[in-house]
Order: structure tokens, then sequence, then C-alpha cells
């Protein structure tokens, strides 16, 4: 543990929004890894894989409009992520996993990531004394409700690494 | 990224503009904190085995110290270039600076998929515009007048 911090955490809407739209990018990146995986090993998919996949990338949508729903709350200009859908998207169309197995590590550093992305986000917000536009009870509320999606995830994803 | 990294990636920055050990008042200077908080952190790097203090000469990062500072360091240009090129933020020196404490490396790395870096990182480093030279900014159309 340090005893000093050198910046304040988060000050602004601005900032938080700015933070925000990162969970978006990354929840992004988890669909769009997800989608591909889904496509590409589809001849040898497994039932439980494809169902893996198939919920990862619908829960990622579902944060996604929920983080969105957060950033309308602090009014502030929002990026247009339509743009980003199609650069992600991009990224990922050239991708090929290896096997199984990369697909199930790809896929548990998704969810990882994730939850350490909310864990920080969260952590931020608890330390920091700003006033922000939304309440702030129902902001932890919800980050707090999307970094346990995650925390499952991880579990969910490691148990079928263990079994196989 | 935690307090210890950011100091460790501008004390390699200092040293490299300096060419020599870096000041503990260049250091604070740099980080917009007080020499006495910067000498505590520098004590504890020193505890850490990550950087040498000599008095008046100033602080030196050790090999461990400098394979941090560069880790941080490119963690610092991910999000520079990240909010750059893909979030389109005109001032994303100075949110890169505010968002660093709260963007965890594995987080970078995620992000780091959908940017095109060069190899070079983070060499590319230049200290003088805060920024990676390699960084290609869209810079806004002027107005015909």
């Amino acid at each position: 543990m340090v005893a000093v911090s050198v910046s304040q955490r988060i000050a602004s809407d601005d900032q938080l929004a700015r933070l925000l739209q990162i969970g978006i990018v990354l929840e992004e990146v988890v669909e769009a890894r997800a989608h591909h995986h889904y496509q590409s090993l589809d001849a040898e998919l497994d039932q439980e894989i494809e169902d893996l996949l198939a919920d990862a990338a619908e829960e990622s949508a579902e944060h996604r409009q929920r983080l969105e729903s957060l950033i309308e709350g602090l009014g502030v200009d929002s990026v247009p992520f339509d743009e980003i859908e199609s650069l992600v998207d991009a990224r990922y169309g050239r991708t090929q996993p290896e096997d199984f197995d990369g697909v199930l590590y790809d896929q548990l550093c998704n969810e990882e990531t994730a939850y350490k992305f909310y864990d920080d986000l969260i952590q931020a917000i608890e330390e920091s004394d700003a006033e922000f536009s939304l309440d702030r009870t129902e902001l932890l509320d919800e980050l707090r409700a999307i970094r346990e999606d995650e925390a499952e995830g991880v579990s969910e994803v490691t148990e079928v690494m263990e079994r196989r | 990224m935690n307090t210890a990294d950011q100091y460790l990636k501008t004390i390699y920055v200092v040293q490299k503009q300096e060419d020599g050990p870096a000041s503990t008042g260049s250091i604070a200077d740099s980080l917009g904190v007080s020499p006495a908080s910067a000498n505590e952190m520098i004590g504890k790097l020193e505890e850490r085995g990550l950087a040498e203090h000599e008095k008046y000469k100033g602080v030196q990062l050790t090999d461990d110290g400098i394979v941090r500072a560069r880790d941080a360091l490119q963690t610092y240009c991910i999000i520079e270039r990240f909010l750059a090129n893909v979030l389109a933020v005109e001032e994303f020196r100075d949110e890169a600076r505010e968002l660093e404490a709260v963007i965890d490396d594995t987080v970078a790395e995620r992000l780091d998929t959908i940017i095109d870096r060069q190899p070079e990182c983070p060499d590319c480093f230049d200290p003088e515009t805060d920024a990676c030279a390699c960084l290609e900014i869209a810079t806004p159309v002027e107005p015909e007048q």
C-alpha cells in the first residue's frame, strides 16, 4: 500500500463519464471477441462453449446499455459508439483463436479485466468526495451489480476450464 | 496505475531529460506534489530496491526500477493513444494524467488490442510534448476565411 496519492481520483462529471466510456469500449471488446470466436469455431463448437460465448456477448451488450444510461444521467456528450463498434469489430475480424483452450483463456482474461476495471472504478468513486450529477448511491449500486456479474463470469469460465 | 508506478515513470522520464540523476524538485514539479511527499515516496522506492537516492545528487532507478518504469510509461502511452485515437479526445494529455491512477495495466493491455502502438514504445515517448512521438493526432481543419 502507498500512503500518498498523486492525483485526485475522480473529480468531475466529465472524468466519470470518460471512465464509463472506457467501460463501454471494454464491453465492446468482449462482445466482439466472443462473436468472432463463436463464428470462427462454429463447426467445431460444442454446446457448452457456444452457450458461454452467447451469454458473454449478451451480458456485455446489457452492461453497455447500463453504462450508457449512466452517462446520459451525467448530461455529458457521448462518443459516437457506432464508430467505435466498427473499429473494434474490424480488429477482431482478423483474429483467429487457436483452439478451445485459447477461446476459454481469452474469455477468462475478458472477464477478469472487466472485473478489475469496475473494481478500480468503484474504489476511485468511493475515495472521491466530488459531487456528481448522478445519485452516488445509485451509481455505486449499478457499478457493483455489474462488477458482480463479472465476478460470476470469472467463476463460470474457471469452472469450465478446470473440468475440461 | 498505482502511485509508486507513477513515481517510477516520472523519475525515468526526468532522468532522461536531465541526462543523469533526477532531482527531487524536478520529480515533485512533474507530479505536482510537495517535495516532502516526493521524498517520502522516494524513500519507499529505495526500500523496495527500485531506486537509489544520493543526497545533493538526486535519484536514479535501479535495473528493477527501470523495468517497472518502462512498463508504467507503456501503460501511460496506451491511455494517451486510446484517448486520442479511439475516443478522439483533444485534451488527451491532461486526461491521461487524470485517468492514469484509475486505469490498471491489465485494463490498458485490453485497450492496447484496439490501438496501433509502435514496437519501439515506450522509447517513442517525448517528454517535451508529454506524448508519444509517433502519435498521429487528427488536427481539426481550419475553416476557410
